[in-house]
Parts: structure tokens; sequence; C-alpha cells
């Protein structure tokens, strides 16, 4: 039988200590979280970024990742839009009773894979086991911290009259993999989540340009979402070409079986940069470049009507408003 | 090149919008009945390329928007029995019943879970043997032959747990009881295309015959939409009405007969309850005799009081086509898809939803 988590791996003695030492530890393996003391303790010199961020995705394996790429993938982007060389990341594991051990492990595995990848070491953590039915399988909260170069000025509310908006790929790809994947609508797709980290991408966006004014990544919400927080933090207004905006032909066709929007679908490795025109252009081609920016575009800009709105041009020259998205996506009857 | 290109082809696009423009003359009013044509024609701007004089008003055509108040009441009495499970699609969620909605209700403990098909309604009661599970049956004849197929299934499995409550409604006699009023005059309607799949395009031959009105069965795509428009001005240009069909790929002018039969065998006509229209004869569909087992409202004692729309609302009429979302003095103000005053605010088919949506410019929105 596989082995499964006890309330006991929480209790706090032995089987806590294993599960920590040999199922944790052991996969993370550095020299700063090995000391398992009771705090990290590291030097730091100079502008740090600092952010949290919990996940409860389910299903908790998915097509293109699972949830421990995405807490880690998450993070990491989260320091990343704010310019940051993501350096440490705290992992807090809360853990459903009767979870199987092998599972946990997939999970630990995948969380160093994408720590390795992005550069970033787990060096703090705590693990809880909660009885059967008081949480779903697993929850993971990451909080991280990293440096922000000299000279790096990115925020929500920096943009400016005539910049150009670059979106670094194809979207709602992530939101329609966990979709199609989910209990009552399991549909066939080869789709994959996009889930990636971003950080080696915006490193070079900011090796080629200072004049990045905004960086966010669309994650829930979608990039309808995150135009709108844009336009409403800058007080500026948006318009974006509805025909250069990339979306995957399988992420299209199950937006027409369901009734949904591909702009107000999840990302979880894509980004939306907010340029000065002059440097667009460099910047374009150095992400395209990159493998997480291979499909980047030039997507819209900044324009002075309607601050505060984002406004797409249609394929047929017509206009829509594109509002945040309210409530939870819901598929159509009929 | 994408399946779904070829109905949005930008040059077609516009080639179309330019003979309209030349075709049309005068003034004409078309009504689009179903709310996924609502939807279409915001999100693609399509009214910004017609001409001035083609006016679109929509019509009662959202399932959910016509879900009477006290119906809803039903289903939301129904989630709160504790032994039933309330199984329903997501579009109805979110739409408040008298005092409250079905999303709240969950919240509040009750067991209310959303499907993407009736199949997994059967589902959920055979794993859960113990509980009753109703099937919160609304929409139009697109919708009513799968939930009959449920029963069928269900009849067939030998289940003694799985309730449907009949919310159905049938578009061609509530087209009539809309003509009939006189409330809002018409040229054209463009006829609702998944209900068409199912009923064929020959049940609206009365319309043009009976009332001078063109009509023509569209499908949801910005070129399916512009053809059905222009088609339905040269009619009304030559003085001529007939029912045309410009969603073939879809549409047989006798429907699916299959589906029709399996509708049949479960379901018969009855009276049913629109919000905004009242009591219209013959709209509605119930369970036969032979299924009453299966009949949510003989299995359970479901409370009634009566009811009244939210003070201000002005769904009823914009359901009737009288007025526009524009004319609610709610309508993003009081009344936002954050928190609906009425169902078609609520609603992703919802005229209300679409215009807060999608609407782009001043007069839109």
């Amino acid at each position: 039988m596989k082995d499964k988590i006890l309330l006991a791996h929480g209790s706090g003695g032995r089987l806590s200590h294993d599960l920590v030492e040999k199922h944790l530890v052991s996969i993370l393996n550095n020299p700063l979280l090995c000391k398992l003391d009771d705090s990290a303790t590291f030097e730091i010199f100079g502008r740090v970024a600092f952010t949290t961020d919990s996940y409860v995705v389910h299903p908790i394996f998915f097509s293109g990742g699972d949830i421990g790429k995405l807490a880690v993938c998450g993070t990491v982007n989260d320091l990343s839009m704010s310019g940051a060389v993501p350096l440490y990341l705290s992992l807090s594991l809360i853990i459903e009773e009767g979870f199987f051990m092998d599972e946990l492990n997939r999970i630990m595995v995948s969380i160093q894979t994408a720590a390795e990848e992005a550069g970033i070491k787990v060096i703090t953590g705590d693990t809880k086991v909660v009885n059967r039915g008081n949480a779903d399988k697993v929850f993971i909260n990451t909080a991280g911290i990293g440096l922000v170069p000299e000279g790096v000025d990115i925020s929500g509310s920096n943009a400016r009259l005539g910049d150009k908006i670059i979106l670094s790929g194809p979207i709602g790809d992530h939101g329609m993999a966990i979709l199609s994947q989910r209990e009552g609508l399991n549909f066939e797709t080869s789709l994959k989540s996009d889930c990636a980290p971003l950080n080696g991408l915006v490193a070079e966006m900011i090796e080629v340009s200072k004049e990045i004014r905004c960086l966010r990544d669309p994650t829930r919400g979608g990039l309808a979402s995150t135009l709108n927080e844009l336009a409403d933090k800058s007080k500026v207004g948006i318009r974006i070409e509805e025909a250069r905006v990339p979306v995957n032909e399988a992420v299209q066709a199950g937006c027409e079986f369901l009734g949904f929007d591909p702009l107000y679908l999840a990302n979880e490795g894509k980004l939306v940069a907010v340029i000065s025109p002059e440097e667009t252009e460099a910047v374009l081609a150095r992400m395209r470049r990159h493998k997480y920016g291979a499909q980047s575009e030039v997507i819209g800009e900044i324009v002075p009507e309607h601050p505060g709105r984002v406004v797409m041009t249609t394929r047929f020259g017509t206009s829509r408003i594109i509002d945040m998205l309210t409530g939870e996506l819901l598929p159509r009857i009929c | 090149m994408n399946f779904l290109d070829q109905y949005r082809n930008p040059e077609m696009v516009r080639r179309l919008a330019d003979r309209i423009h030349q075709r049309s003359t005068r003034p004409v009013r078309l009504m689009e009945f179903c709310g996924g044509h609502t939807v279409a024609i915001m999100k693609n701007g399509i009214r910004q390329l017609v001409p001035p004089q083609v006016q679109l008003l929509s019509g009662p055509g959202c399932p959910v928007c016509v879900t009477a108040t006290a119906d809803l009441n039903k289903a939301i009495g129904l989630a709160r029995l504790p032994e039933v499970i309330v199984v329903t699609f997501g579009d109805l969620l979110k739409v408040p019943g008298s005092d409250t909605s079905l999303e709240k209700v969950r919240a509040e403990g009750g067991d209310v879970r959303v499907v993407y098909s009736v199949q997994d309604a059967l589902g959920i009661a055979q794993k859960d043997p113990e509980k009753s599970v109703v099937f919160i049956g609304i929409g139009f004849e697109t919708t009513a032959p799968t939930i009959a197929a449920s029963i069928l299934e269900a009849e067939r499995r030998g289940m003694s747990n799985y309730y449907v409550l009949s919310l159905h409604k049938l578009c061609p006699p509530v087209m009539k009881a809309l003509l009939d009023s006189k409330e809002v005059r018409l040229d054209g309607i463009i006829c609702p295309g998944h209900v068409s799949t199912i009923i064929g395009s020959r049940p609206y031959e009365f319309i043009s015959r009976d009332y001078g009105i063109a009509c023509v069965v569209s499908g949801f795509e910005p070129l399916d939409i512009l053809q059905c428009i222009e088609m339905l001005v040269k009619q009304i240009e030559s003085g001529q009405p007939k029912v045309e069909n410009a969603y073939p790929r879809a549409v047989r002018p006798e429907g699916n007969k299959e589906a029709l039969k399996i509708m049949e065998s479960v379901f018969e006509v009855s009276n049913a309850n629109w919000r905004g229209l009242g009591e219209v004869a013959d709209s509605g569909l119930r369970l036969k005799d032979e299924y009453r087992a299966f009949d949510a409202e003989e299995a359970f004692e479901i409370s009634q009081r009566s009811v009244s729309d939210p003070e201000g609302c002005i769904c009823g009429e914009i359901l009737r086509g009288i007025k526009t979302p524009l004319d609610c003095k709610l309508f993003g103000k009081g009344c936002l898809p954050d928190h609906p005053v009425g169902p078609c605010m609520v609603s992703s088919e919802g005229s209300c939803a679409a215009y807060f949506q999608y609407g782009a410019t001043s007069h839109e929105r």
C-alpha cells in the first residue's frame, strides 16, 4: 500500500522530523536550508523586493506542471515583475491527512526543478498536516525575496502617453489546460499550461532598456484584468488591437465551446510590459530571442482618450470596452 | 487556417457591411431574439458596422433572464433542503431570487453544484444515493432534449434519487406573444441559431405569413450575423417577408428529428411563466405523466409566496424589446455585474451584461 500522510506527520515528533528530513530537505538540499535553524540567516544589501502568495490550484497535477512548479514560478514571477532578481524562497505546506507520500515527493521534485531553473533557493519553510476534509490535498504558500538592480524603477503606476504595450506570447494556455482537466469538464486537448519562471526573460529585457515602465504577469483575471489594473494605477487610457493579441488555436476552440473569452483566462508564464516607444523595438527583438518570449508582440499603446479604461480595436475596425473580470468564469448554457 | 477564421475574415466583413449600407434605404427595426446574438453583436461591434437606420433590438432570448423570480425561488428553496443536492448550469448561480441566490445559499452550506453537462448530474446522483439530486432544467429547445435524455437514462438505470425542476421555455410561442402584444414594432427577426438546430427553420413561418415580418436564422460568428442582417434588409426592402436560413451548416428546415423525438417523449407542452411577460400559453415544457416520478415539483414541498421584481429594475421591458439597458436608471450604477439587481445583468448572455461588458462608445454604454 502506498504511504500516506498521517496526522502524526504534523505532530512535531519523530514522523514530522522524518518528513522534513527525508522528503523535503533532502530534495531542496542547500546549505542555508540544511542548517534547519529557526530562521534562515543571510546577508543582503540594496533595494529588496519581498512578496508572498498561496496556491490552492485544482487539480494539483495538470498538463504542463503541478502545484509545486506553480508555487515557485508564481512567486519568482511576482518578484520579477518589479524588476527584482529573485534570491530566496520560503515554502509552507498545508497537507491533508491521507495525502499520498509519493505525490508529495513528486511535488517536491518539481519545486526543486523550478527553483533551479529560476536560480532561487528555498531556505526556510513550514509543514502542517490537517484533518481529512480540512484542506484539498495540499495547499502551498511561498514568500520570496529578491534584489532590485540599481536604476530600475518598474511599477504599475509608471505608464505614460505614447508608451507601447508588449505581450510575451499567446494567452490563456494555463487557464484552459486547468479547465480541460477539471472534474465534470474533462475534454481532450494537447494544451499545456504555460507555467514558467520569467526572471531570465526580465533580466534580458532590463539589460536592453532601463525604460521599462511597468511589468505585470497576467495570472488570474487574465490579460483583460491586468490591463485594467495598469490603466487604473497609471490613470491612462489603453488601446489594444485584437488582431495582434496571440491566442493558440486550442485555447480559441475551448473558449468557443465554453463561451469564454481568452482575454480573461489565467496565464502563468506570460508578462505584459509597458515600454517607452523609443526602446520598444530593441526590447521586443531581445524578448523574441528568449524561449519564454519567442512569440512576443506589441499589442497596443497608452492613449490620451478614456483614462482608466481599456478599449480594444476589433479585427473589423470596431471598438469595444475590455472590462475587468467579474466573479468566476462560468460556462454558458446554450 | 483556424476553422473559425473563415467566419471572421475582416475583408469579407467589410464587404458585407458595405453591401448592407448600399441596400438599406429606410429605417428598419430588427430584433435578435437570442442572447448569444446580443453578445456576439456587442463583442464584435456590429452595431458600428451597420448603417444607423438599421436598429438592432435585444429580445427575450436568454434562458436565465426570462426565468421568473418565483421559479428562481423554487430552485433556491430546493437548495435549502438538507437532503437535496441542487445541480445547475453555472449561469444560474448568481441570479437573485426574492431575497438570495443559489450562490449565497451555497456559501451558507447548501449543496449547490455547477455542471457543464446534465450527464454529470446523473453521475452525482449515482455517486450519492442517499441524497436527492435535483437538476434545474432551464433553457430553450436547445437544452431540453439533453435533459429529457437524462431522465430516460435515469429511468433505464432504475435511479430513484434524480429529479428535474423543469423551467424550460419554447421560442416560437413567446415570439407570437411578443408580436401579439403590439408593444414593439418589428420589421425583421434574427432567429436563434442554437434553438433552430433543434426545431429547424419551419416553425417561424407563421411570423412572416401572419405578421409580415422577415425572419432569418443566424449563426453566431460576425459573418453569420452580417449575412443575416443583409438578407433581412433585402427582404424588407423588397417587401417580401419570408423565412430564410443563413446558418445552413447547422440548421435544417426540419430541425433535428431525433432530438425532437426525445424531447417530446419526456415533456409535454404547458404554460410557462416568463419574467417580464407573465404567463404565456403553451410556451413551456413539463414532464409527462409517465415521468412524474422525476418531477421535482411533485417530489418536494417547495414553499410558494408572492414575489415582485426588484424596485427600479426594467429587465421585463428590456426583454420585451421596448426598452434598452441604457434606458434603465440602475444600469452601471446600482446594477453592476458584481452586484446585479436584475437577471439581464447577471447572465453572460443578458443584454445588460453585454452592454456593460462590451459597449465601447457613449451611445452604446
